[in-house]
């Protein structure tokens, strides 16, 4: 799929922007701060309706604005698609897929395919578990949409079920009583269950992705994995190779599990149990990349996640749109070598660079200048 | 938003803005179109918005608003009292009686378990659904929570509480596709639910 135009009103420091782009390959280049991050960043919230750089929204509205537009041409299998979304701090999205409003802004969720590659994604080597639980989640909407749903029950049944047993800590006032912890225990259990399955089958197919990816990109390196690990431990029912995992069988192991860790629970008034705790441990050679890899290897790792993400999507049949920010300038000859021949056999790709050097010459395709709030097309 | 009307008009924009549905906007065009109505429409609004804070009452019995201590339903003799349907809110018992298919009485929780907001089972009017289960001639209980996160604990919580008497049913609403729709257009979660909950014919 490929993007056709982009349309900006108040996104960040972009009051008014259309765009139009084609297949192949965009080099978008200018000086720091002039907001060539903020249109990948613009296409990549069309596609998951959320940023890669901060997690509310309000930064994304440009100062002194009530609201932002975002609005993009989609065009996948020879047919167009004009996806919307308004962005309102503090209030529910609304979106509009060919002009007309759809109930639930989710419901654009995979019209618009990508994966971005940037440089806070080396916090997904080297940051801690919710990093790369959202990494693992975004991936799985992207390619699931239905999922989100998911994902979003399982977040309030969370929420709701902390709020009960911190209250209940502090010596239980009115509605704090224990009595409703079975109800909470068993619909935390039912969606988590699912939500685990789902990060299980996902890691399943992503992972021979990323570790040929980065045997492609640092092949002198010594050979990375990626572990599910679940606060379940051995309790946790792994489904035989090839299978899918079983989330009714997951859904009894949390119930135990939640059974044995209930006064714990209940003294430290948190949940303690369930995959909003859980981490993908990255290994490099059979010790942990955190902590063990070197700056480079990092870099790798990280770069290969997002091609192995890239390389799943493209292999289910539904080819992502490639944004990589700034990423050219921060890898070393092989690597950036690597990406670009990637780059180059991709779809559409959209490239930021500070100046028109960090573009590899392989990658020649359009270009655009960005200077002060305007977009100049020069090749 | 900085801008901001004189004292009286824009305490009235505040105070509209404060309703649920109701951003500054329309609040605006509301105060502006109450400064410009007639009086006597003004007065009655007024006095509509004092009955129903002095006036309205709660059913003794089931717990929706109403003008004596029983509300209609309540007192309907031609009601089948063996049959329960417990929302969340006055609002859905007029959902349910606009359908016409329901003969039986309701009960109102007031809610639905919250822990967020401090809402357990003693903030819902639970307790008396069970007192008048114990005592009444009721023998089914259709619960017709929402359906989100909160309605669905709070079904499987009364499920819990119900399930103990005997010879009581106790049912939950289908949850389904909606009709006149076409099934493209479904989500997932619901097309998902409607097959789960699919029916022989």
């Amino acid at each position: 799929m490929h993007v056709r135009t982009l349309a900006l009103r108040d996104f960040r420091c972009w009051e008014r922007l259309e765009l139009t782009l084609e297949p192949g390959i965009a080099a978008l280049v200018g000086a720091n701060g002039q907001g060539k991050t903020n249109l990948l960043e613009a296409l990549g919230y069309l596609a998951t309706l959320g940023s890669h750089r901060v997690a509310t929204d309000a930064p994304l509205v440009r100062h002194g604005a009530d609201r932002a537009i975002v609005r993009g041409t989609v065009v996948h299998d020879e047919r167009e698609l004009s996806v919307e979304v308004e962005i309102t701090p503090g209030r529910a999205n609304r979106a509009r897929v060919n002009r007309s409003p759809v109930p639930r802004p989710r419901e654009v969720l995979g019209i618009l395919r990508s994966v971005l590659f940037a440089p806070e994604d080396l916090a997904l080597v080297r940051g801690d578990p919710g990093q790369r639980r959202h990494f693992l989640d975004d991936l799985l909407v992207t390619r699931a949409p239905r999922l989100a749903g998911v994902r979003a029950d399982y977040d309030k049944v969370l929420r709701q079920r902390s709020a009960l047993l911190k209250t209940a800590r502090h010596g239980g006032r009115g509605g704090a009583d224990l009595s409703t912890l079975d109800v909470w225990d068993g619909h935390l259990a039912r969606h988590g269950a699912q939500l685990l399955a789902a990060r299980l089958d996902l890691l399943a197919a992503l992972g021979p992705h990323a570790v040929a990816c980065y045997a492609d990109v640092a092949p002198e390196s010594r050979p990375v994995g990626l572990h599910y690990r679940s606060g379940l431990g051995e309790a946790l029912p792994v489904p035989a190779a090839g299978e899918p995992a079983d989330s009714e069988l997951i859904e009894a192991a949390l119930l135990d599990e939640l059974a044995r860790v209930r006064d714990q629970e209940v003294e430290r008034g948190a949940c303690l149990v369930g995959p909003h705790r859980d981490d993908v441990e990255l290994s490099l050679g059979g010790m942990p990349a955190k902590g063990y890899a070197s700056q480079g290897e990092s870099w790798s790792f990280a770069l290969a996640l997002r091609l192995g993400s890239y390389e799943l999507l493209r292999a289910e049949g539904a080819e992502p749109v490639l944004l990589l920010d700034d990423v050219f300038a921060e890898l070393d000859r092989r690597r950036r070598a690597r990406l670009a021949e990637v780059a180059r056999a991709a779809e559409q790709v959209l490239v930021t660079a500070a100046v028109a050097e960090d573009v590899p010459d392989e990658l020649d395709g359009t270009r655009f200048d960005i200077d002060d709030g305007q977009v100049r097309r020069v090749r | 938003m900085t801008v901001v009307f004189e004292g009286a008009v824009q305490d009235l924009i505040d105070e509209l803005g404060r309703l649920p549905g109701v951003g500054p906007k329309s609040a605006q065009r509301m105060a502006f179109h109450l400064l410009a109505a007639d009086p006597a429409d003004v007065t009655r609004l007024q006095e509509a918005l004092q009955r129903v804070k002095e006036g309205v009452v709660f059913c003794r019995v089931c717990g929706t608003v109403a003008e004596k201590e029983t509300c209609r339903i309540c007192a309907d003799q031609r009601r089948d009292p063996t049959v329960v349907c417990v929302v969340e809110e006055p609002k859905d018992v007029l959902a349910v009686e606009r359908t016409r298919e329901f003969r039986g009485r309701y009960h109102v929780l007031g809610g639905a378990l919250d822990p967020l907001s401090g809402i357990g089972p003693d903030q819902l009017r639970i307790r008396e659904l069970l007192n008048r289960i114990g005592t009444d001639e009721i023998t089914e209980v259709i619960i017709a929570t929402d359906p989100n996160t909160e309605g669905e604990a709070t079904a499987t919580y009364l499920v819990r509480m119900l399930r103990d008497f005997p010879g009581l049913s106790v049912t939950r609403l289908a949850s389904g596709l909606p009709m006149g729709g076409d099934l493209e257009f479904a989500d997932e979660l619901t097309l998902g639910r409607a097959l789960s909950g699919r029916r022989a014919v």
